[in-house]
């Protein structure tokens, strides 16, 4: 067990490298990243203060060392919009954030599991069709479209639900809806397939023979055991959704990260740019490695097997 | 094996053959995706209008020619410009289909090629490649594309790179997986006792018998790369106006969507949605056509 921390430790350490190397290198092999740090219009002397308070009169690997150093410093650069040094502005819109995904899984496992399951247990049924099509649509629907139709039906025509912003839990609904849509309909196929496999088991069989009512061979020895695979996809879920949070926040001017990145770009705030594609790469490395860890705890094999 | 008789067993079954290709063709995602592909191809003549330039004698923001206010001129509205809906939509199925397939040509390209010789050489190389991929893996995706355009500019060819190269990592993974397994076959081995240099075993040897797994692949992955394209072009840093991008026409809509303007909205969100889901079912239908082991899934 301790191996496999260390092991997947430096995996992780690894893609941070990776990270913050390229991070590093894409902005350098495209320009000058003084134009880039310094503010739009800076002056030529702006530009030369920018350049040593940084450092980027040095070579390549000593500035690389200098970056690696400043990220883990916590020193991410100042905003040139907010006047207020990056990693404030982004942990203060953390828990904005957060809040969101929390309510969008929510939302779609409550959605997606039980579908997935009346799918499995009529497969052909009327269910499982309309089950297949919701699945379907929601891998091909673009979140942030859904969440602009939510807004023009429930905003604009039916005037029930505020179109953004952050006040109640009724900003709240359509964002999650839109940001859980796509999780949702995963969940239903994985849910709905992971289900079969189980009950075409033998303990399922045995559990039939011995008489068990229909329901509790579903429930318990069913349901229980598809759900391994179901909980595993929440952990790749959350790539997707600091993914996807992005765009919706955006649609809906919900004030988390996502929508900090998009005011950067906007605003060519580039300082605030880098620093949330920084601190969001740290956050899933880091999160991901919980969440191996947290497996090789529970399932022997995997630690064994990688 | 005579080599004599290879032919004639071939043009016996040819026939048969293709009618049962055609005859399981999937009615469903071609009719979706056949008009499509036309309006990409034949933009210059279907489309009425230029689609970045405003339509003489038309208002802005008109409606849908069914609706009041509305003319047959634009028949399915203008934008804030005064600019035809219709035009812009056609012209912006050129737009996605161009990105959607670069951008998953790359993607898949490279992925193929680090897989292949991930798999192949194994040892350093192999180790290395995989590190990469999983450390790309780990990172989240349109994050990272998102930060690519923003510093690259935005342009097309640049966003089919940036998603080419933010999506080969799959790719890579499942490639390699075959590859490990290929090349412990006799015909792979035997190749190589009889002195084929590596470069010769991997195009002749193995990349065909990965070519299934890359289609099947990608045919999956073009509906992505598609969203991701309207997503940065919603958010400012993909396809730059006044070119017809569907994403771009939504975030163009996005400010007069509260004034009830429904069909700059509906309308390109609608095709974004029947050409994924076409290329989705499409994709399904090609795994199973493909690859007989994963028909029950």
């Amino acid at each position: 067990m301790r191996q496999f921390i260390i092991r997947r430790t430096c995996y992780s350490i690894i893609t941070l490298l990776i990270l913050s190397l390229t991070i590093f290198s894409v902005v350098r092999l495209t320009g000058d990243p003084v134009t880039l740090m310094a503010e739009p219009g800076a002056r030529a002397e702006d530009l030369a203060r920018v350049r040593t308070q940084w450092g980027l009169d040095h070579s390549w690997p000593v500035q690389y060392a200098h970056f690696v150093q400043n990220i883990l410093a916590g020193n991410l650069g100042i905003s040139f919009n907010y006047r207020m040094p990056v990693s404030e502005l982004y942990f203060e819109r953390l828990p904005n954030s957060l809040q969101l995904a929390l309510a969008a899984t929510l939302l779609s496992f409550l959605i997606g599991i039980p579908a997935g399951l009346l799918s499995a247990v009529r497969v052909d049924g009327a269910w499982d069709q309309a089950g297949k099509v919701v699945a379907l649509l929601g891998l091909s629907i673009p979140g942030f479209w859904l969440g602009l139709v939510l807004i023009l039906v429930f905003s604009v025509y039916l005037e029930w639900l505020p179109t953004g912003g952050k006040n109640d839990w009724r900003n709240l609904v359509m964002p999650s809806l839109a940001l859980g849509w796509y999780f949702a309909a995963s969940l239903l196929r994985l849910t709905r397939s992971s289900m079969l496999e189980v009950m075409r088991s033998e303990y399922i069989k045995l559990a039939r023979l011995k008489g068990l009512p229909g329901y509790v061979v579903i429930a318990k020895h069913g349901f229980k055991n598809a759900l391994v695979p179901v909980l595993t996809l929440a952990g790749v879920n959350l790539v997707v959704m600091v993914n996807a949070a992005v765009i919706i926040e955006v649609v809906f001017a919900w004030p988390g990260i996502g929508r900090l990145l998009f005011e950067g770009i906007f605003q060519r705030d580039f300082p605030l740019v880098q620093g949330v594609v920084v601190l969001a790469g740290i956050m899933i490395v880091f999160v991901n490695l919980l969440i191996d860890i947290l497996y090789a705890y529970i399932d022997p094999r995997i630690r064994l097997t990688r | 094996m005579s080599i004599t008789t290879t032919p004639r067993v071939i043009e016996v079954h040819r026939p048969s053959q293709v009618r049962r290709w055609v005859g399981d063709l999937p009615l469903l995602p071609l009719i979706i995706l056949v008009p499509f592909i036309l309006a990409a191809v034949f933009a210059d003549f279907i489309a009425p209008y230029d689609p970045t330039e405003p339509v003489r004698g038309a208002k802005i923001f008109e409606p849908p020619f069914w609706m009041e206010g509305g003319s047959t001129a634009t028949l399915l509205g203008t934008d804030f410009q005064g600019r035809d809906s219709l035009s812009r939509l056609i012209f912006g199925a050129r737009v996605s289909l161009i990105v959607g397939l670069m951008g998953t040509v790359v993607a898949g390209g490279l992925g193929t090629a680090f897989g292949i010789l991930s798999g192949y050489l194994g040892g350093w190389v192999d180790q290395a490649i995989m590190r990469l991929t999983d450390a790309w893996l780990a990172l989240p995706a349109l994050v990272f594309a998102i930060f690519l355009a923003a510093v690259v500019g935005p342009s097309m060819w640049n966003i089919v790179i940036i998603l080419g190269l933010v999506y080969w990592t799959r790719y890579a993974r499942v490639i390699r997986g075959e590859v490990l397994s290929l090349r412990e076959r006799e015909y792979v081995q035997l190749a190589e006792i009889a002195g084929a240099s590596s470069l010769r075993v991997i195009l002749r040897h193995i990349l065909p018998n990965v070519l299934n797994t890359a289609m099947v692949l990608a045919s999956l992955t073009i509906g992505v790369v598609i969203i991701a394209e309207a997503s940065l072009s919603f958010l400012g840093v993909g396809v730059p106006p006044p070119e017809p991008a569907w994403g771009l026409m939504l975030s163009e809509a996005r400010s007069t969507l509260m004034a009830g303007k429904w069909w700059l909205t509906v309308f390109p969100g609608a095709c974004i949605l029947l050409v994924v889901l076409a290329t989705q079912l499409l994709g399904d239908w090609l795994r199973i056509r493909l690859d007989p082991q994963q028909r029950n899934l």
